[in-house]
């Protein structure tokens, strides 16, 4: 492969520049700076990053580069850069979470993801915008400014993570972390036409992950193809004492998964609850094709009835707030964070009550308050308590379905990327972005995006989804694998080849 | 559109209090008529019959997990206090936390 120019190295797959790192054609410093130089050129327009380390990056590749040169044996994916949500703590690297209330924190430990990541030899270029505290479909909450989908740059790129699939869909990273709570990987990588993994719960480790809602959150990777993304699984995936919620159980295979890519035999259940009504035409002709596509390459396509999960949007939005109205109480003012109206005379918690309102955006105030609300007294059984009853009938609805098919999939989002600014002020419609996601983080099964085309009517990416049972993250790339495969077969390239090329600039102005 | 929660004013201001959010009045404005629409949309999940339903509080179940009581470094005093808004002597530094009265 002569991909020796910064422009060629970042047009290769997580999984080439691993190889050519390894074959010594290229180092892992030439592939770095390729991306720094990216990330300076087109992030001015895209806005993905809030930080780039490039000081860290470029000692990070250089490290692999002097061992390599030792001849000391490394990951497979040592020396490949990637892009982390600014959700993740990085010992040394600001973590902002998107909020003004964490605005210059820079953590003093590593997640564990990140620990993973630094000990397989992988480069952390910086840290990606989101919605603050990755509430949000849209990149739009984030209290530092929106990020641009790289397929019209009036478009959101989804979110919560939506900087961390848009540094993927605009080549500024291989690959990167991304977070989900109700489809925070999944739709910014179905609006963005990239992969992205949300694992089973407990899949990988929390611990360092700032908190949204514990129960449902989980780190995931975004990727440009299916088997990057599961080389990135992989490598964060697996137990952690320091994870109460961490599975003990080996990590499924994953990257023999994605290379089988094979569904012969397989039984792949359609959810008859998403589609109909509120379904883009397109998203729902390509989601068909891509079902299609599947019988073609020999699996069983059966239609499975989940009714519980019409009920499975409202009771997310009583569960999440409920968790986030405690997991965001700890921005008090007083240990770390933001601080304002300490004037000697108002009280701890008069300044608590005024750098709370400075420091969190609409969003999360809406949350926290509509937390507030559900769990005081006289009102938590009507809506908590009956929100936790519905959790496990959408259990039960997988349970049943999972008797009838391997897999389950849908479209991922009801609509490609729709406009900045179209829902920001709307909150319900842009809860509606999350509608076939949210039922896997309430089950804690897992769920894989995967792009199966463009829709006709707009030109833009749209995603399918696939559902697997708890700790059997491996189908996912199996269906995932088959599909991609078969489309790019068909394509003669993959679809974020189609992305329109960006006009690059020399000097940042993000 | 489903049905209103019927949220008032006071009580958006009762659970800014609540919540320790120092809303003003604009966002008093703002906040109500919204919370009280998605307080009307999310209340359907009463419709369903879940007498029988046990809750389920977290995906998968787990119990009594716990690790091995072994000694490993903390942060040292100064990784701890890097980050606070004021600190003094080594310390947090707060502002007063008893009304004058007391």
């Amino acid at each position: 492969m002569g991909a020796n120019t910064g422009t060629d190295l970042v047009r290769l797959t997580a999984a080439e520049t691993a190889g050519v790192i390894a074959r010594g054609e290229a180092s892992a410093l030439d592939v770095t700076d390729a991306y720094l130089e990216r990330i300076r050129a087109v992030d001015g327009a895209v806005h993905a990053f809030l930080h780039v380390d490039a000081e860290g990056a470029r000692e990070a590749a250089r490290r692999v580069d002097a061992r390599r040169a030792a001849g000391e044996d490394q990951g497979p994916l040592a020396g490949v850069p990637l892009a982390l949500k600014d959700v993740i703590t990085t010992e040394g690297i600001p973590t902002t979470c998107g909020s003004r209330i964490l605005e210059g924190w820079v953590p003093p430990y590593d997640a564990t993801v990140t620990r993973r990541l630094r000990e397989a030899g992988l480069v952390i270029l910086g840290k990606t915008n989101m919605d603050e505290f990755a509430m949000g479909s849209s990149t739009e909450h984030s209290a530092f400014g929106p990020t641009h989908n790289p397929w019209d740059l009036a478009r959101i790129p989804g979110g919560s993570g939506g900087g961390s699939a848009a540094a993927v869909a605009a080549f500024e990273a291989p690959f990167a972390i991304g977070t989900d709570t109700g489809g925070s990987i999944r739709q910014p990588a179905a609006v963005t036409g990239t992969v992205g993994v949300k694992p089973t719960y407990g899949g990988v480790s929390r611990y360092g992950l700032v908190a949204l809602a514990s129960s449902l959150d989980q780190a995931g990777p975004c990727a440009r193809t299916v088997l990057d993304a599961a080389l990135l699984h992989s490598t964060i995936a697996g137990h952690d004492p320091l994870d109460s919620t961490s599975v003990d159980a080996p990590v499924p295979d994953v990257v023999g998964a994605a290379r089988a890519a094979d569904v012969r035999g397989m039984r792949i259940g359609v959810v008859r609850q998403f589609s109909g009504e509120g379904y883009q035409p397109g998203v729902e002709q390509r989601f068909r094709e891509g079902v299609a596509l599947l019988e073609e390459l020999g699996a069983t396509v059966v239609e499975v009835d989940c009714p519980a999960f019409d009920y499975a949007l409202p009771a997310y939005y009583l569960i999440l707030p409920s968790e986030c109205s405690s997991n965001l109480a700890r921005y008090d003012a007083m240990r770390y964070g933001l601080r304002v109206g300490d004037d000697g005379v108002a009280s701890a918690e008069d300044v608590m009550a005024v750098t709370r309102d400075a420091g969190f955006g609409p969003e999360a105030k809406r949350r926290i308050m509509l937390g507030t609300y559900a769990l005081s007294s006289g009102y938590y059984d009507a809506y908590y308590g009956q929100a936790q009853k519905v959790r496990t009938l959408i259990v039960r609805d997988f349970e049943a379905a999972f008797e009838q098919a391997d897999v389950l999939v849908s479209p991922t989002t009801p609509t490609t990327a729709f406009r900045i600014g179209e829902r920001v002020d709307d909150p319900l419609a842009m809860y509606l972005a999350d509608l076939c996601t949210i039922p896997s983080n309430l089950a804690g099964n897992a769920s894989m995006s995967l792009p199966v085309g463009l829709a006709p009517e707009d030109g833009l990416p749209v995603g399918l989804q696939v559902i697997a049972p708890p700790l059997a993250d491996d189908r996912l790339y199996r269906v995932g694998g088959a599909l991609e495969a078969a489309l790019t077969d068909r394509w003669g390239h993959l679809l974020i080849d189609e992305a329109p090329q960006l006009a690059t600039t020399t000097e940042g102005t993000a | 559109m489903s049905d209103s929660g019927s949220i008032t004013r006071e009580e958006v201001a009762h659970l800014a209090r609540l919540a320790r959010l120092a809303l003003d009045d604009d966002e008093l404005d703002r906040f109500g008529p919204q919370l009280d629409v998605i307080i009307g949309a999310v209340s359907r999940i009463g419709d369903l019959d879940t007498a029988d339903v046990p809750p389920t509080s977290h995906a998968l179940p787990l119990t009594n997990v716990t690790r091995p009581d072994e000694v490993r470094p903390g942060l040292t005093q100064l990784q701890a206090l890097a980050g606070a808004p004021a600190a003094e002597d080594g310390r947090f530094r707060v502002p007063r936390i008893l009304g004058e009265e007391a």
